[in-house]
């Protein structure tokens, strides 16, 4: 198929689920924000979620205070944020109007629909409720165009570059949720494991739909390394590196099988499972999780540049 | 006179691009006034050259050049001798009928006032057309004053007029224009110029415009230097305007910070002796 | 002007044998049900319009152009009389650009006076000299016909370059037999839904001998917001090629590639939808990122089929239009079946002299104008306009010819007030191949919609109607 093809839908799939991975931080930031004031001292989550999605930078060029209104402008609906949920579905349409008969009907109809969904949000809700219900909006369209694609799709290359997409910006987005709690400050009266870090732990934990895993997982309060070993090592828990690593190296394999030939995208994302397959949690604990973080953050990137180089152009 | 070019062209490149396609028009052809002893391309990558014949009848080299690499520079070099001939361009390659070279292009497009100048010029000279070139020729050497700074590549004719300054480009457009609005064929020559001064070393090459004149056939007219073409004159290719003949013109895949250093010599070659 | 010729009544008022079945079912037809089936019609095509819609953004609602339920029906017979004309032209058009970018005959002869070619904007220098795969520069044409009676059609424009609306005549059928299964079953129809693989078997005809035997064929199209994006995705799909820009393809030692997932792959035939000044930014337009750096040296080499060919514009120009009688007999010493409209030059002093006299009788359009702008419709215009007509028509002369207004055809057409007679004209696709000609029965009818209007442009409220070819 020619390159820009499956660019286009590779990178389609990635601002999809980019925009859905935007939702949930923005979801758990609420939630963190909703505490109740006693035991928030100085309290940073907006701060936070600019770090978590990546973007601080950026943020702090615009506006010079972290707060619940400048971040959510930002991070939902900014037009001058390349990576704001407004900007990734734009760039996921443009890219599906680009390839519109690389799609199924499913696939454009749920595409389209978000975007036309989304003129109508303007700039944005005006109430917490409204802005709830939005964020519940994103995930559910990311769901829809998710199921669309994996229902209607035929599986060839199309659809193994579209699922690249998917986990690549899935694995990314894990890593650094995992990365919040890194970020977020505990004031200085509180210990680990008292009740403000417990509650940290449960909103990063409910912001990848993973409360209710845990607890059949681990059958145990929550804990820092048994919830980092559920979103890192866990192949059973569907958002974890692992099972994310599982799913590219199975996408790649199919490529290659298709083409008869292989390259360095195939064995580095071979490498990068290897390594995680041969992890155990005390050893990435000892090493520092934000650490670990960083550097998987970084091979996942070159990962996506191996394909870009790869196929892609 | 025999003489001696070289003109390098040398790119840079901040990031590397990971392709480079070009056309290169750099190769001149025999005529009446001028015999090319000899003369080589030469490209830094190894990529093969495609020559051709153009439809007017020059030169072409094409090629592609994969990166990634940091510097790419094309250079050709060689000798030509040539003879005075007053102007007169005979003997040389046509494809069309003068009447061709009185189409329109975006660049050589007369405006209002270069129509005015032509019609000054064509009422002050009556029908010699002979003459009216020459006092085109004359006009636009005194108006328009030689600067490299508020001209490009892309600048048209009329744009150089109003400012009345330009490179030698700019003033061939110019002179093209009033020409063509004349009902005179007229078209761009792009070649390099042998300076008596004694200056070799120039920053880029030379151009002047051919005009067709009943009974004459094509005469060379050099509105930068005021002249009519001589011994001095290296032609290299022609065309309709500057876009036709172009020494390069390319494209970059990839790559960013892309710098361009231009070298021509001119010189005159040393006698051989005959024995 | 006389009186049009409705295609369904003729002259006399009785039913022409052709329409027959039609007048019978218009006849018996509640006009609630026509009513019902025109807006079922909108709908199917708002749904499809929902893949306009893609490329129109927030105008998708006018660009949906309105499609008439009622279709035109010809005659086996007519149709064969048309077939015949319209493959001598086009047969004609090929030799005559070949010639004049190549030994130039036609010039010699005093035929076409040289100026009208050298100096035209549509002729390209470039072109001249350069051999091209085959010999053969239109392998797609769009003939527009109009028809003033019963036996007589006029060629209106020879579309030469990169003619569109065939994706219409597609639909348009397509339409009609999910609508109407019961009047197609009354009636013995060509079919045109082969029309993508006869485009597809002429393409691969042309290939370059040293193309693969199975040529790469892929469309070429500038992208998503042209305004045919819609037409070239379609016949892409169709075809079942490439729908590739300009980005791409790239040129390596004169063979064009496309990039694919699996590395670059040899494209051996480009269908192009750019125009020419967009093809090579190496040749022709310097800041074109529509096109592809090198094209045209791999061109020229021999290496790739362009379709259409570079420069064929030169053919299509309204002012070599009026010579293309002359035309079709220099080249195949044939008398032209297929009439042209007596075409006055401005660029020449008399016909400039007779045209200003009777500008409020003739039609004057622009020399490189299309789409129905820049015409003056001498008949329909208040004085005014033509004053102002004639002050540009004394500027530019040689930009301007002239013609009679032609009492285009009518054909039954629903409008507000139910069933109501509408100009039409008629565009068939002329495939050429190095096999043959080949045409499908049929092409997209156009309709002026406005009562008594003359312009069929879509642009300028023109809609569609599909074409009805008889068998035997």
């Amino acid at each position: 198929m020619l390159s820009r093809t499956a660019d286009n839908l590779y990178w389609l799939s990635r601002y999809v689920e980019r925009a859905e991975y935007l939702a949930r931080i923005l979801d758990a930031t609420q939630r963190l924000s909703a505490l109740p004031l006693a035991y928030v001292g100085t309290s940073n989550e907006w701060e936070s979620a600019v770090a978590t999605a990546g973007c601080a930078a950026a943020f702090f060029k615009v506006y010079d205070e972290a707060n619940e209104e400048n971040v959510t402008d930002f991070l939902a609906f900014s037009t001058a944020n390349s990576s704001s949920i407004r900007s990734c579905f734009e760039s996921a349409r443009h890219n599906a109007r680009a390839v519109r008969t690389a799609l199924t009907v499913e696939m454009w109809d749920a595409i389209n629909g978000t975007w036309l969904e989304l003129q109508r949000y303007g700039n944005g809700p005006t109430s917490r409720e409204e802005f709830s219900r939005f964020l519940r909006w994103v995930q559910e369209s990311s769901l829809r165009y998710d199921g669309s694609a994996y229902r209607t799709m035929l599986r060839n290359d199309a659809y193994w570059f579209s699922r690249l997409g998917v986990y690549i910006e899935r694995a990314d987005n894990t890593a650094r949720i995992l990365d919040v709690k890194y970020h977020l400050l505990l004031p200085e009266n509180e210990r680990v494991g008292g009740p403000l870090d417990y509650f940290q732990w449960a909103a990063i934990l409910r912001s990848v739909s993973a409360l209710t895993a845990y607890h059949w997982v681990y059958r145990d309060s929550l804990k820092p390394w048994l919830v980092a070993d559920l979103l890192i090592l866990r192949d059973e828990m569907p958002r974890s590196l692992a099972s994310c690593y599982e799913a590219i190296v199975r996408n790649l394999d199919a490529i290659a099988g298709a083409y008869g030939r292989q390259g360095p995208a195939q064995r580095q994302a071979r490498g990068i499972r290897t390594r995680l397959e041969n992890s155990r949690m005390d050893g990435i604990f000892q090493r520092g999780l934000h650490e670990f973080i960083g550097e998987f953050i970084t091979e996942n990137n070159r990962l996506g540049a191996h394909i870009t180089e790869q196929f892609l152009i | 006179m025999r003489i001696r070019i070289s003109h390098a062209t040398t790119y840079h490149y901040d990031t590397p691009p990971t392709g480079v396609t070009q056309v290169l028009r750099l190769t001149p052809r025999n005529h009446d006034g001028q015999y090319v002893a000899h003369w080589r391309v030469d490209l830094s990558d190894n990529c093969l050259v495609h020559q051709h014949e153009d439809a007017f009848g020059n030169i072409t080299h094409a090629f592609t050049a994969e990166g990634p690499f940091s510097t790419l520079s094309v250079s050709v070099e060689g000798e030509v001798e040539t003879q005075d001939t007053h102007g007169i361009v005979s003997g040389t390659i046509e494809r069309f009928p003068p009447g061709l070279y009185l189409r329109e292009t975006d660049l050589t497009q007369a405006d209002a006032s270069i129509v005015d100048f032509a019609e000054t010029a064509r009422a002050a000279n009556g029908g010699d057309t002979l003459a009216l070139l020459h006092a085109l020729l004359a006009a636009l050497n005194r108006e328009i004053t030689f600067d490299t700074d508020p001209t490009h590549t892309a600048t048209t004719a009329a744009e150089a007029f109003a400012l009345r300054r330009g490179v030698c480009q700019d003033v061939t457009h110019i002179f093209i224009a009033a020409a063509r609005q004349l009902g005179i064929p007229a078209r761009y020559v792009g070649g390099h110029f042998y300076r008596a001064d004694g200056v070799t070393a120039q920053e880029a090459g030379h151009a002047w415009a051919e005009a067709h004149i009943e009974n004459l056939g094509w005469v060379g007219f050099d509105p930068t230097n005021g002249i009519s073409t001589t011994a001095a004159h290296v032609r290299v290719a022609v065309g309709l305007d500057y876009l036709g003949a172009a020494p390069v013109r390319g494209t970059r895949y990839g790559g960013a910070g892309e710098s361009l250093k231009v070298a021509v010599n001119v010189a005159q070659a040393r006698v051989q002796a005959q024995t | 002007m006389a009186a049009a010729f409705d295609e369904m009544k003729g002259q006399d008022g009785g039913v022409r044998p052709a329409y027959g079945e039609l007048a019978r079912w218009l006849g018996e037809v509640p006009p609630d049900v026509l009513d019902y089936r025109r807006r079922e019609a909108e709908l199917i095509f708002r749904r499809i319009g929902i893949t306009f819609a893609v490329y129109g953004e927030a105008d998708a609602q006018e660009r949906l152009i309105p499609f008439d339920v009622i279709p035109r029906i010809m005659a086996a017979s007519e149709w064969r009389l048309l077939e015949k004309g319209l493959t001598q032209r086009v047969k004609a058009l090929n030799a005559f650009i070949k010639d004049i970018y190549g030994a130039r005959e036609i010039l010699r002869a005093g035929v076409v006076p040289d100026d009208l070619i050298f100096r035209n904007p549509a002729f390209r220098p470039e072109m001249s000299g350069q051999p091209v795969p085959h010999d053969l520069y239109v392998h797609v044409a769009g003939i527009d016909i109009v028809r003033v009676d019963a036996d007589t059609f006029y060629v209106l424009e020879d579309n030469a370059r990169t003619p569109s609306g065939v994706s219409y005549m597609l639909e348009n059928r397509e339409i009609m037999m999910r609508l109407f299964p019961e009047l197609f079953s009354r009636h013995r129809i060509a079919p045109v839904e082969n029309y993508p693989d006869e485009l597809l078997a002429t393409l691969t005809s042309v290939a370059p001998v040293s193309a693969s035997r199975e040529p790469n064929v892929v469309l070429l199209t500038p992208g998503v917001f042209n305004s045919a994006y819609y037409e070239h995705s379609f016949l892409a799909d169709k075809l079942g090629v490439e729908l590739v820009e300009g980005r791409d393809l790239f040129v390596k030692d004169e063979i064009v590639y496309m990039r694919t997932t699996q590395g670059p792959k040899r494209v051996d035939v480009i269908y192009r939808r750019i125009d020419d000044d967009f093809l090579d930014p190496l040749t022709f337009r310097p800041d074109s990122v529509l096109g592809v750096p090198g094209l045209m040296a791999a061109y020229q080499a021999g290496n790739v089929t362009l379709a259409n060919a570079v420069g064929t514009g030169i053919a299509d120009d309204k002012a070599v239009y009026s010579f293309m009688p002359a035309i079709v007999k220099f080249y195949l010493g044939e008398e032209p079946l297929l009439k042209n409209v007596p075409t006055w030059r401005c660029r020449e002093e008399e016909h400039l002299a007779y045209v200003l006299d009777h500008l409020h009788e003739l039609v004057v359009k622009e020399v490189h104008g299309s789409g129905g702008y820049g015409m003056l419709i001498g008949p329909a215009a208040s004085k005014v306009a033509i004053e102002q007509f004639r002050a540009k028509l004394k500027t530019a002369p040689k930009n301007f010819i002239a013609q009679p207004t032609l009492a285009l055809s009518t054909c039954p057409t629903c409008v507000e007030a139910g069933v109501a007679p509408r100009h039409v004209d008629l565009r068939p696709f002329v495939l050429t191949g190095r096999d043959r000609v080949r045409i499908v029965p049929g092409g997209l009818t156009r309709v002026a919609l406005k009562e008594g209007s003359l312009v069929v442009n879509s642009s300028q409220g023109g809609g569609t109607k599909d074409t009805w070819v008889l068998d035997g």
